[in-house]
């Protein structure tokens, strides 16, 4: 805001002949107290945002600094036992089985939805708009409503079951979890994906069919490349999503501690973790502790996917 | 000839991905309105949940659920139309608006358990309310907030350029251009979000766990207006366990012998409420800018 008499918030000129009536000034306060409500506002967003960091990342690092725990342990051993007694060694808090959970799970569900979520994207603007508006379009925005636990309860009824009697072993299994976690984010990659597809330039298109190429391949070598950058920062949303889901994972997986050796086994996620113990572990507690570092990974990695799209929306402002 | 076949095989497996997404979702709608269908009646929507025996109900649930988003969407609107107004009207390019772009981006995409977690620390330790409808309907707020300051935002955008022009050569300052041009215009657009966006919140679990709690007092209606009796359905200081929770509880701990039977109707309610926010957001958005633009 400026100081300049006469002007608003620096933007606009009031009239310089008029001097302070009562009326003007009331106008500019409201104009000045507008301002300020907005500006707090905003604030507020950036205020939250570090105040998550800050707090998530003190009771996560608390581990390390006050318990002592050795973060390469946290990071690189599969040894979980966090109520192991001291006379038998003390506890040990090897975190990595949650996090190769986490990573495994969400890049499978990536790789069946991302294919698929173009596709989707691909039909209603290339192959069939009307199609795609009258009933793919509603479908895609319905998915994206469906609450995660109905995602997990259709799971833990439907897929679990089938799995069990089917392909053997007890159902609850990294693929439960994965074809779960696609459904789920295949609005999201669905949706930007068509949005980038929508703002290509008409001409690339065009141009291609004018070349004399078909449409697969206007698609395939034209349009599908430009609108590379932006498809990928929707893969990165929709694994950022997976990668945070918690409940309807937790439903399906089995959440057994151990590295899963088939796609048939049980697993357990950071996220799937956090909501079984969370609530039954003594505050200050070491394990109560080494939960919030796994939230602190969690908060880490959604930091870490931010900058990843950052990365892919720069690549395509440079275009 | 060969680029013709391949041209119609990659037209036919285009069709093919987009009929199965729709077959995912009719399927899964199907299932779970089939199932729900059976165990829905009156007094599954009203009644109690019961503990050890079959034959509860979801109400206490239901009226959480609602209560809940209410709660969040006075929260959330205010705050985030007001952020929105800064974003679309007020920021200039450079570090503040990008900084409030950083963090929207970064409150989006945060995982909700871990603001759940957050809410855990803030809103029931620290505070020292312990689980509360209030502690949770915060923490709703932060996942709420920035999908909130973006709708306004892009709905404040969206219009028109000339009409702020126009009124700010009328003489109108930006404050009352704002207030009286650019928001009314904006209505249907502002609708049509903050219903999308009350859906979302109305299905979310993970962040409730640890702020409004697993459980639900008995509701005393005779005390609806005494906002502190412990069993006041509006008291906004008692626990409050919500219909999406009450489904991940059900599925994971419950005792029940008709754990399917709840399981099913309580899923199926939630689908129905969702289903009808998206109806209702786009018949109030079509019907307000019918309005605006018959004046």
């Amino acid at each position: 805001m400026s100081d300049v008499p006469g002007r608003v918030n620096g933007l606009e000129q009031e009239s310089p002949a008029a001097p302070d009536s009562p009326g003007l000034r009331r106008r500019r306060l409201r104009a000045r107290l507008g301002f300020a409500a907005t500006a707090a506002c905003a604030a507020l967003v950036i205020v939250l945002t570090a105040a998550i960091a800050l707090f998530i990342g003190s009771k996560g690092l608390a581990t390390f600094f006050v318990h002592g725990a050795d973060p390469l342990q946290f990071f690189f051993s599969t040894q979980w036992w966090p109520d192991r007694p001291l006379e038998d060694g003390g506890p040990l808090i090897g975190a990595l089985s949650f996090i190769v959970g986490s990573v495994i799970i969400s890049v499978l569900a990536v790789l069946v939805s991302a294919p698929l979520g173009v596709t989707c994207a691909v039909f209603m603007t290339e192959i069939s708009a009307k199609w795609g508006l009258r009933l793919l379009q509603p479908t895609v925005e319905l998915l994206a409503g469906i609450p995660s636990v109905v995602y997990g309860y259709i799971g833990l009824s439907l897929l679990v079951p089938f799995i069990r009697g089917n392909l053997g072993g007890t159902g609850f299994s990294v693929l439960a979890g994965f074809l779960v976690l696609s459904v789920m984010i295949l609005p999201t990659i669905t949706s930007v994906a068509t949005d980038v597809l929508r703002g290509l330039p008409r001409e690339y298109k065009e141009a291609a069919l004018a070349l004399g190429s078909t449409r697969w391949q206007a698609i395939r070598l034209v349009l599908l490349p430009a609108g590379l950058s932006g498809i990928m920062t929707g893969v990165v949303l929709g694994l950022a999503r997976a990668f945070g889901e918690a409940l309807a994972v937790q439903m399906v997986i089995g959440n057994k501690r151990e590295l899963p050796h088939s796609i048939l086994d049980p697993l357990i996620t950071l996220t799937s973790g956090i909501t079984m113990d969370m609530g039954n572990t003594v505050q200050g507690s070491l394990w109560n502790s080494a939960l919030w570092s796994m939230a602190m990974v969690l908060l880490a990695m959604s930091f870490a996917f931010i900058l990843l799209i950052r990365f892919f929306t720069r690549r395509e402002a440079l275009r | 000839m060969n680029n013709k076949v391949k041209d119609r095989l990659a037209t036919a497996s285009f069709w093919a991905g987009a009929g199965l997404v729709i077959c995912v979702l009719g399927g899964l709608l199907g299932y779970i309105l089939y199932h729900g269908a059976g165990a829905l009646d009156w007094h599954f929507i009203t009644a109690p949940p019961e503990t050890f025996r079959s034959g509860g109900g979801v109400g206490p649930q239901l009226f959480n659920s609602f209560y809940m988003l209410v709660l969040t969407m006075l929260l959330t609107v205010p705050i985030g139309l007001l952020a929105g107004i800064y974003m679309a009207e007020y920021s200039h390019p450079g570090k503040i608006t990008d900084t409030v772009r950083l963090s929207i981006e970064a409150l989006t995409s945060l995982p909700s358990i871990v603001v759940g977690l957050f809410g855990l620390l803030i809103f029931v330790n620290m505070t020292g309310w312990g689980y509360t409808l209030l502690s949770g309907a915060l923490a709703l707020t932060v996942i709420n907030l920035p999908l909130v300051v973006r709708i306004s935002e892009e709905a404040l955008r969206s219009v028109p350029h000339e009409l702020r022009e126009a009124s700010l050569a009328l003489g109108a300052d930006r404050w009352q251009t704002i207030c009286f041009v650019i928001l009314p215009s904006a209505l249907p657009g502002l609708i049509t979000g903050i219903i999308i966006a009350a859906g979302r919140v109305f299905g979310e679990a993970a962040a409730l766990l640890f702020t409004a709690g697993m459980s639900s007092p008995a509701l005393d209606w005779s005390q609806w207006w005494n906002l502190f009796h412990p069993g006041s359905p509006l008291n906004p200081f008692r626990p409050a366990e919500t219909l999406a929770v009450h489904i991940w509880k059900v599925n994971s701990e419950a005792v029940i012998p008709d754990i399917r039977r709840v399981a099913d109707g309580a899923s199926a309610l939630l689908v129905f409420v969702v289903i009808t926010f998206n109806v209702a957001a786009r018949a109030l958005a079509r019907a307000v800018s019918r309005r605006l633009q018959g004046t």
